[in-house]
C-alpha cells in the first residue's frame, strides 16, 4: 500500500496534539461544479426576482414578477375550469339544473361558499336553523319547497304577518289557544275542544287554514306537524308569545321575522345557484 | 482497508493516512476491456434495459400494453387497469424491489451496481464507443493529451454526437411509456409535443450525456445513495469479488522468483491487469471498498493471468471473507438477515395477489353529513344526509340500484331510480336515510349501504356508516 502516490496532497501547517493534521484534500471535482453553479445561479436570481431589500422598496428583477401577480394568474386559471360549467348554467333555470346530475354536482359545490357568506349566519352551516331563523335542511316549508319557491324567497325576500291578539281575546282564551295549536302538533287537536272552537272563532283559520295546515300563499306556519316556527325549549311559553304578541306588527314586543331580498346584493346565476343548493339540504320539494 | 493491525508500523502515525486513495474524478479512468466470463453476464443482465427501449411499442388488444397514463390517472397493464385507488399496490411493489435488492446484496453483494444499474449499464456503453472511436485505454490517454487536430476533433464530434443521440432516445423512450407511442412519436418528429415532454426528454438527454459521458463512476462515489446503503447489508458472510490476500502476498514479479531465493513470493505477480479493468478505477486487492461495483471485471483479468503462469484460477474469486479465513459458510436458511429480508417480500407478493385477486368493479365510500347531524322531518322522523362516492372501475356506464339496511322502519330517499355511474371516475351521489323519531332508541345506529350493478349482480360493495339522532 505504500507505494501509493495518496500522500502527495500537503497540509495547512496546522498540527494538534503532536500528529493530528489538516490536510489539503480537495474535494471533489462535482462538489466544487456544483458550489460555482450554485453562486451563478444567485447572481442569476438577483437579476431576474426581485432580491435585494432596500429602504423603502427593494429591487424589481428583470421579470416583472411579482406574488400578487401569480396568484392572479393562478386566478385566472381557476376561472378558466370554472367558465364552460358557468357559461352552461348562465340563463338555465333551477329546475333545469336539477334535471342534470352533473349540473346539480358542480352548483351545490360552488354555492356552498355563496351559502355560507350570505345565509349561514341566519339559517346556520348546512341549514340546520338558529332559534328564530327557519331550518332548511328539513322539509316543512313557510312558502313552499318548490325550487322555484325558494328561488323567489332569496330574490324578493319574505316578511309575513302575524297580529297579536292580546287584545282581541282574554288570557285565559290566550292559554286554551295555546293548548290546542301543542296537541295539533302531535296529531290530537280535538282533545282540546275549547282552543279548537277558539281557533276558528278567534280568526286563526282564515290565514293557517281550517285545518292548520298553513298556507304556501301568505306564509302562514303548518301547525300540524313536529316543527315549530319559533322553537324553544319551553315550546308552549314560545307558541303563548307569538299569539299574544304577534310577527312583524311593528311593535317592540313582535316577534320579527324577515327574510330579505338578494336581488340587488346576488346575481341571477347565483340566486339560482343557492336556490338549487337549499333544495338538496334534504328537504326540497 | 482490511490490513490487519499488526502489518501497521506503528511508530509512523503517518502510515494511517496511506489509506486507499479516493477517486474525486480527477483524471478520466480508462478502463481496459477485456472478454471473460463476467464481461459476457455483464452483456446479457445490460440488455434487460432494451425493455426500456423495445417496451413501449407492444400492443394489446389494439392499445398499448403498458402505459402509465398520469393526466388520465390510470395504469394500463396489458388487461389490468390500475386506478389511483389500488396505487397502494404500486407501494408493495416497491417494497418488494426494495427487500429483493437488500436479499441480493446481503448474499451477493452489489449485483444490482455491477450488472443492472443504468448509471453502470450506460457508461458500459458509452466506454464501449470510446474504444471503438479512439481505441484502446493508452491510445485514449494519448489522444486526450494530443493537440486539437482536425483528426481528433473529428474522433470527438462523432463521438459525442453518438453520446448524445444514446441520451435522446433514452429520454424519448422514457416518456413513451406515459403516453401513445406512435403519437408520441409523430409529436416528437413534427415539433408538436408538449412542452413537459421536451422537458423531459432533455433533462434525460443531459444527464444520460453527463452522467455516462462524464462522471461515470463519480456518481457511483458520490450521487448515488445506494452505493452507500448497500455497503451497509453485507456482512462477513456475503460473497464478493474479493481477492485472495493468503495465497497472493507477497506479491512480486513473475522473473524475481529465482533470484529472491530465501523469500518465497504469492501467486499475485502484481501485474495490475485487475486494475486496469476496474471501470471504477481502484485496486481490488486492497480489500472491500466503496468503489467496488462487484462487476467481475477483474476476476476475468487475473484469471487470463493465472492460466497464463499456470497457477489454478481463483485468486480473486466471489467469495465471502468467512471463506478466506477458512470459516465455513453457512447455508442461507440459516442467515436472520436473510430470513428477514425474504419474509418482508413473500409479505408484499402475499399483499399484491390479494389485491389484484379483489380488484373490485367498484368501491363505495360514505360521507354522512355533519352540519346539520340530523334533522326533524314535518312527519316527524329524523333524517340523515349521506353522499355516496361511487367509483366504476369498468370501462363502460353502470346502472346501480342503492339500498340501506339497519333499522326495519328505515326509509330511503333519493335512491328510488337506479343510479347511473360514468366509468373511471368516481361519481357523489346525495341520499337521505328517514328513521321516525318514536322508533329511535338509541342516538347513534350503524347503517349498512349497498350497490349493486344491475345487469352483474356480482358487482356489488357495501359501506358501514352511522346514522345519528337526538338523545331520546
Amino acid at each position: 500500500m505504500s507505494d501509493k502516490k495518496t500522500n502527495q496532497v500537503g497540509d495547512t501547517g496546522h498540527v494538534w496534539d503532536d500528529n493530528l493534521r489538516e490536510l489539503l484534500n480537495e474535494p471533489p471535482r462535482w462538489w466544487m461544479i456544483s458550489f460555482y453553479a450554485s453562486i451563478a445561479w444567485v447572481l442569476v436570481y438577483f437579476i431576474l426576482y426581485p432580491s435585494i431589500p432596500l429602504i423603502d422598496s427593494h429591487t424589481k428583477g428583470i421579470m416583472g414578477w411579482t406574488q400578487i401577480k401569480e396568484y392572479k394568474e393562478d386566478l385566472d386559471k381557476i376561472e378558466q375550469v370554472r367558465a364552460p360549467w358557468e357559461n352552461k348554467l348562465k340563463g338555465m333555470s333551477a329546475a333545469a339544473i336539477l334535471a342534470d346530475s352533473d349540473l346539480t354536482s358542480y352548483t351545490i359545490s360552488s354555492a356552498k361558499v355563496l351559502f355560507g357568506d350570505r345565509c349561514a349566519a341566519c339559517h346556520g352551516a348546512g341549514g340546520a336553523g338558529n332559534p328564530g331563523f327557519p331550518v332548511l335542511a328539513d322539509d316543512d316549508w313557510l312558502y313552499g319547497g318548490s325550487v322555484e319557491s325558494i328561488q323567489e324567497s332569496i330574490t324578493a325576500g319574505r316578511q309575513g304577518m302575524m297580529p297579536g291578539f292580546a287584545a282581541q281575546i282574554s288570557d285565559q282564551e290566550i292559554d286554551d289557544l295555546a293548548n290546542f295549536v301543542m296537541a295539533l302538533s302531535q296529531g290530537n287537536g280535538d282533545s282540546q275542544p275549547a282552543g279548537k272552537a277558539l281557533f276558528d272563532d278567534a280568526g286563526c283559520s282564515g290565514c293557517h287554514g281550517a285545518d292548520g295546515k298553513g298556507m304556501h300563499m301568505m306564509g302562514s306556519a303548518n301547525l300540524t306537524d313536529g316543527i315549530w316556527r319559533f322553537s324553544s325549549q319551553d315550546q308552549l311559553a314560545s307558541v303563548k308569545y307569538t299569539i299574544t304578541n304577534g310577527v312583524n306588527t311593528g311593535e317592540d314586543t313582535a316577534r320579527n321575522a324577515v327574510m330579505p331580498s338578494f336581488e340587488n346584493q346576488l346575481s341571477a346565476t347565483d340566486i339560482t345557484k343557492l336556490a338549487v343548493y337549499v333544495h338538496q339540504l334534504g328537504g326540497g320539494q | 482497508m482490511s490490513t490487519p493491525k499488526e502489518d501497521l508500523p506503528d511508530t509512523h502515525i503517518d502510515e494511517l493516512y496511506h489509506e486507499v486513495p479516493i477517486n474525486t474524478g480527477g483524471e478520466t479512468i480508462h478502463a481496459k476491456r477485456a472478454p471473460g466470463l463476467f464481461r459476457t453476464i455483464k452483456w446479457y443482465t445490460a440488455s434487460i434495459w432494451l425493455f426500456l427501449f423495445l417496451g413501449p411499442y407492444m400492443r394489446w388488444d389494439g392499445k398499448q400494453a403498458i402505459m402509465f397514463d398520469i393526466p388520465g390517472r390510470q395504469f394500463h397493464i396489458f388487461d389490468l387497469t390500475i386506478l389511483p385507488q389500488d396505487v397502494w399496490m404500486l407501494a408493495l411493489v416497491l417494497l418488494f424491489f426494495a427487500l429483493l435488492l437488500a436479499a441480493v446484496t446481503s448474499i451477493a453483494g452489489r449485483v444490482f451496481c455491477g450488472y443492472f444499474c443504468f448509471q453502470t449499464v450506460w457508461t458500459d456503453v458509452f466506454t464501449w464507443l470510446d474504444e471503438k472511436f479512439e481505441g484502446s485505454p493508452l491510445q485514449r490517454r494519448k489522444l486526450g493529451q494530443a493537440p486539437w487536430t482536425f483528426n481528433k476533433i473529428r474522433i470527438k464530434v462523432i463521438k459525442h454526437a453518438i453520446w448524445i443521440l444514446i441520451g435522446l432516445l433514452t429520454g424519448i423512450s422514457f416518456t413513451l411509456w406515459f403516453g401513445d407511442a406512435p403519437t408520441l412519436w409523430k409529436e416528437y418528429l413534427t415539433l408538436q409535443a408538449p412542452l413537459f415532454a421536451w422537458v423531459t426528454v432533455g433533462t434525460f438527454t443531459f444527464f444520460t450525456y453527463v452522467f455516462a459521458g462524464f462522471m461515470r463512476e463519480q456518481v457511483c462515489f458520490w450521487l448515488c445513495p445506494y452505493a452507500r446503503l448497500q455497503g451497509m447489508m453485507y456482512d462477513c458472510e456475503t460473497i464478493l469479488p474479493t481477492y485472495d490476500d493468503h495465497r497472493g502476498e507477497p506479491r512480486g514479479k513473475l522473473k524475481k522468483k529465482a533470484d529472491e531465493s530465501g523469500k518465497k513470493l504469492g501467486d499475485c505477480i502484481d501485474c495490475k491487469q485487475c486494475v486496469a479493468v476496474c471501470p471504477t478505477g481502484i485496486d481490488i486487492r486492497d480489500g472491500q471498498q466503496e468503489g467496488c461495483i462487484t462487476c467481475g471485471m477483474c476476476l476475468d483479468a487475473c484469471d487470463v493471468i493465472m492460466d497464463k503462469i499456470k497457477r489454478p484460477r481463483g485468486l480473486i474469486r466471489y467469495a465471502s471473507l468467512d471463506e478466506m479465513e477458512g470459516k465455513p459458510q453457512p447455508p442461507l436458511i440459516k442467515r436472520p438477515r436473510v430470513l428477514v429480508y425474504f419474509g418482508i417480500m413473500l409479505f408484499s407478493i402475499a399483499g399484491i395477489i390479494y389485491g389484484l385477486n379483489t380488484l373490485g368493479a367498484l368501491e363505495l365510500k360514505v360521507l354522512h353529513e355533519r352540519q346539520p347531524l340530523f334533522v326533524l322531518q314535518s312527519d316527524g322522523s329524523i333524517q340523515n344526509k349521506y353522499v355516496l362516492k361511487i367509483l366504476n372501475k369498468t370501462d363502460a356506464v353502470m346502472q346501480v340500484n342503492v339500498s340501506a339496511t339497519g333499522h326495519p322502519d328505515l326509509k330511503l330517499v333519493g335512491a328510488e331510480e337506479p343510479f347511473s355511474l360514468p366509468n373511471g371516475r368516481v361519481s357523489p351521489h346525495t341520499v337521505y336515510v328517514r328513521i321516525p323519531n318514536a322508533k329511535l332508541t338509541q342516538d347513534t345506529l350503524p347503517i349498512y349501504f349497498r350497490v349493486q350493478d344491475i345487469t352483474t349482480p356480482d358487482h356489488v360493495v357495501e359501506y358501514k356508516s352511522m346514522f345519528f339522532g337526538p338523545k331520546n
